[in-house]
C-alpha cells in the first residue's frame, strides 16, 4: 500500500478582477510507496509546488482527496499538527527559511516544541544535525545562518525537518540555490536518508538530472495535469509524451536536434481543450501526429495513475 | 591581433587588514568572432571579472593588470574614450533582467537610450531601430510599448540583448544571462545568443556556474577557482576530460541523463567553494581535493601547458605525461 495517495486532485484559485479561475491543479493521482523517491518535474507555473502543498495539507484541494497510510486527510488544526509530524516539507532558498536571529539549536529544535516533544530535546537536536551530516553536531549550536555556508544551511533546514522523524519529506527544489559541487552532497543526503530510515520523498524540481541522480519515479507535470510518469530509467531514455521529449532535447548534452517550443507556458486560466499541450505539440505542428489531429484538438485525456506503472496522456503515443 | 586580452588581472575590495581579494591574476584571450564560456561557483570572482571588463566595478575596488580591446586598454582609457566603449566596443548582459532594467521606463525608450547617448541617432531613427532589434531577438516591434513588469523573464531578458546590440558592439559580456529562466525558455535565449553571434560576427564572452551549458554554448571554457583561472582549453574538452581535479569534479556535478554512471550516485565536493576573504594556502583547492599531496598545502600552482591549446594549475599535471 502506497504511504501518500493522492486521487482527482484539483485546487482552483479564484481569478482576479473577474478574471477566469486558474486550474492550478487539473486532476492529478499520484501515490508515494514507503521509502520511494518521486520526483515531480515541470516548468514554472506548471503546478507542481501548488500540488505538493496540497498534499502537505497546506493548501486544501478544491476537490479530490489525499490520503496518508490509509487515512485521509482531515483539515482540523489539530488533525493538520499531527499530519506534520509525519510528512515534512524541506524549502528551497535555505537563506529565506531560516531565522536570521534563532541559531542553529533553536531553528531544528522550533518543531520539537511545537509538537510538545518529551524526550531529550538536547539529544533529538544533535542526532538529527549529524543525520543531516553537520558533524560533530555541538560545534554547530550556536551558530546562527550568515555563519554558514550555503550547503549548510540546506543541511540545517533538513535537520528541521528530520528531527521529528517524518515518514514523508517533500522537498521543493531542494539544491537550486545551491552551486554545483555542492549539490551533489545534499543529494546524496537525500539517498542516505531513505536507505538509513527508510525515508519517502517527494522531490519537485524542473531539474530533469536531478531526477536522474536520485529518484526511483517520475512524474512530469504541465498545466495542471501529470503527462507522463514511471520509472525514471524508462521515463527518461524513452520518453513517449512529446512534453517529456522536448524537455529532454534542450538539456545541453542531449544528442540530436534540439526541440524549442515556442512561447511561454500558458496560462493556467485558460486551459486549452481536447489535449492541453497541442497549442505547442511539435508533433502535431509537424504533422506528425495528422492521423490523431481531430482527437488532440477535442478530445480531452484522461487522468493518469497515480502508482508505479508507465503511463502517457497523449493520443498520439497511445496510438502509434 | 586578439579582440579582448586580459593580463595578470587583479581586483581587491577593501583594503589593508580586510581586503578581499576576488580576483587574483588573471590571463585570458578573445579572438574576433569566438565564444569563450568562464565557469565557476559563487565567489569565484567571474562577475568581478565581468564588471571590471568594462570598468565597471565601484571606487572601493582596487583593479591592477590590463585589459586590451582591440589593443586599447580599458583601465588606462579616458572617460570620453571608454564612454564610446561601452556599448559600441563591448556591451554587457546581467543576470535578473527584473533588476536592470528600469520598472518606471518603457523598454523601447530604454533600447534607444544608447543609441541617443551615443549620438548614433536621432530619435526618429532611434524609435525605427528600437523596432528593428525588437523584431530581431524575436519580439513584436509593437511592444516598445509597454513596462519591464508587462514581459515575462525569457522576454525581458530579450530585451537586455536587445539592448546590447543597440550600438553593433564587436563583444558581448554575458552574464548568467539564462540563469532563473526555465529550462525551455533559456534553450530560446541561448539559441537566440548563438544565432546573433553568429550572424553578425560578435565575440561572446559568456559567464556561467553552468558548464553544461557553457560546453555546448561555447568554442573555449575557462574554469575558474577563488578569483583564478585553473584550467582553460577547447569547450568539449574541458568538459568531457578535464584535466583540473576541481574542473573533473564540476563536470561530474552536471550528471548526464541515460548515463548508467551518474543514476542514484549524485556527485559533488565535500566542503564549500572557499570564502575570497580567507583562501587557504598553498594551491587553494587542496582542502576539496581528492587527489592532493603534501605539496599543495605549501606551493600554488600555476597555470601549465596540459595538451593542445589546454592549460591547468595543478600540480599532477604535465609531470608524468
Amino acid at each position: 500500500m502506497s504511504l501518500l495517495s493522492a486521487r482527482g486532485l484539483h485546487v482552483t484559485f479564484p481569478g482576479r478582477r473577474g478574471a477566469p479561475p486558474a486550474r492550478a491543479v487539473d486532476g492529478v493521482d499520484l501515490d508515494i510507496g514507503a521509502g520511494e523517491i518521486v520526483a515531480l518535474v515541470g516548468e514554472s507555473g506548471c503546478g507542481k509546488t501548488t500540488l505538493a502543498r496540497s498534499l502537505l495539507g497546506l493548501v486544501r484541494p478544491t476537490s479530490g482527496a489525499v490520503a496518508f497510510d490509509g487515512q485521509p486527510l482531515a483539515y482540523s488544526s489539530g488533525a493538520l499538527r499531527a499530519y506534520r509530524k509525519r510528512a515534512q516539507l524541506v524549502l528551497q532558498d535555505p537563506s529565506g527559511s531560516l531565522n536570521p536571529r534563532h541559531t542553529v539549536y533553536d531553528a531544528v529544535a522550533e518543531g520539537l516544541r511545537i509538537h510538545g516533544y518529551a524526550g531529550d530535546e538536547r539529544a533529538a537536536v544533535a542526532g538529527a544535525l549529524a543525520r543531516a551530516g553537520l558533524r560533530p553536531p555541538e560545534r554547530f549550536f550556536l551558530r546562527y545562518p550568515h555563519e554558514l555556508s550555503g550547503g549548510q544551511r540546506q543541511r540545517v533546514v533538513i535537520a528541521g525537518a528530520l528531527v521529528l522523524e517524518p515518514e514523508l519529506i517533500v522537498a521543493d527544489e531542494p539544491v537550486a540555490s545551491l552551486d554545483a559541487s555542492v549539490r551533489g552532497e545534499i543529494l546524496a543526503l537525500l539517498l542516505r536518508l531513505r536507505d538509513e530510515l527508510g525515508l519517502s520523498a517527494l522531490v519537485v524540481t524542473h531539474d530533469l538530472g536531478l531526477a536522474w541522480n536520485i529518484a526511483d519515479r517520475v512524474a512530469v507535470m504541465y498545466l495542471g495535469r501529470v503527462v507522463e510518469t514511471g520509472p525514471v530509467e524508462s521515463v527518461l531514455t524513452n520518453p513517449r509524451h512529446p512534453y517529456t521529449r522536448a524537455l529532454l532535447s534542450v538539456l545541453p548534452e542531449s544528442e540530436g536536434a534540439p526541440v524549442i517550443l515556442t512561447g511561454e507556458p500558458p496560462d493556467p486560466s485558460r486551459i486549452p481543450s481536447g489535449c492541453r499541450f497541442h497549442a505547442r505539440c511539435q508533433l502535431l505542428a509537424s504533422g506528425e501526429a495528422t492521423a490523431v489531429a481531430d482527437r488532440c484538438r477535442g478530445e480531452e485525456l484522461p487522468v493518469l495513475g497515480g502508482g508505479g506503472g508507465r503511463a502517457v496522456a497523449c493520443h498520439w503515443a497511445t496510438t502509434s | 591581433m586578439s579582440l579582448l586580452e586580459v593580463r595578470d588581472l587583479r581586483v581587491t575590495y577593501g583594503s589593508g587588514a580586510t581586503a578581499v581579494p576576488a580576483v587574483r591574476g588573471v590571463d585570458l584571450t578573445l579572438e574576433p568572432g569566438t565564444k569563450l564560456g568562464v565557469a565557476g561557483e559563487s565567489g569565484c570572482g567571474k562577475s568581478t571579472l565581468a564588471l571590471a571588463l568594462l570598468r565597471l566595478l565601484p571606487a572601493s575596488a582596487r583593479i591592477e593588470g590590463e585589459i586590451l580591446l582591440d589593443g586599447d586598454d580599458v583601465l588606462a582609457m579616458s572617460w570620453g574614450r571608454l564612454r564610446a566603449v561601452r556599448w559600441a566596443g563591448a556591451s554587457i548582459v546581467f543576470q535578473g533582467a527584473m533588476h536592470s532594467l528600469n520598472a518606471v521606463h518603457r523598454i523601447g525608450d530604454q533600447i534607444a537610450e544608447p543609441l541617443l547617448v551615443h549620438g548614433r541617432a536621432t530619435p526618429a531613427a532611434a524609435r525605427a531601430r528600437v523596432g528593428e532589434l525588437l523584431e530581431h531577438v524575436g519580439l513584436p516591434a509593437a511592444r516598445a510599448a509597454a513596462y519591464p513588469h508587462e514581459l515575462s523573464g525569457g522576454q525581458r531578458q530579450r530585451v537586455m540583448i536587445a539592448m546590447a546590440l543597440a550600438c553593433d558592439p564587436r563583444l558581448i559580456v554575458a552574464d548568467e544571462p539564462t540563469t532563473a529562466l526555465d529550462v525551455m525558455i533559456q534553450a530560446q535565449i541561448l539559441r537566440l545568443i548563438e544565432r546573433l553571434v553568429a550572424e553578425q560576427s560578435i565575440s561572446l564572452l559568456m559567464i556561467s556556474h553552468d558548464l553544461a551549458v557553457l560546453a555546448d554554448t561555447c568554442d573555449r571554457l575557462a574554469v575558474m577557482y577563488a578569483g583564478r583561472v585553473v584550467e582553460e582549453g577547447p569547450a568539449r574538452t574541458v568538459y568531457e576530460a578535464a584535466s583540473h581535479p576541481y574542473g573533473r569534479a564540476l563536470s561530474s556535478a552536471f550528471p548526464r541523463i541515460g548515463d548508467p554512471a551518474s543514476r542514484r550516485a549524485p556527485r559533488g565536493l565535500p566542503g564549500d567553494p572557499p570564502d575570497p576573504a580567507d583562501l587557504p594556502g598553498g594551491c587553494t583547492f587542496h582542502p576539496r581535493c581528492p587527489v592532493a599531496v603534501d605539496a599543495c598545502a605549501e606551493h600554488d600552482q600555476e597555470l601549465r601547458e596540459a595538451g593542445a591549446g589546454r592549460r591547468a594549475a595543478c600540480v599532477h599535471v604535465g609531470s608524468t605525461s
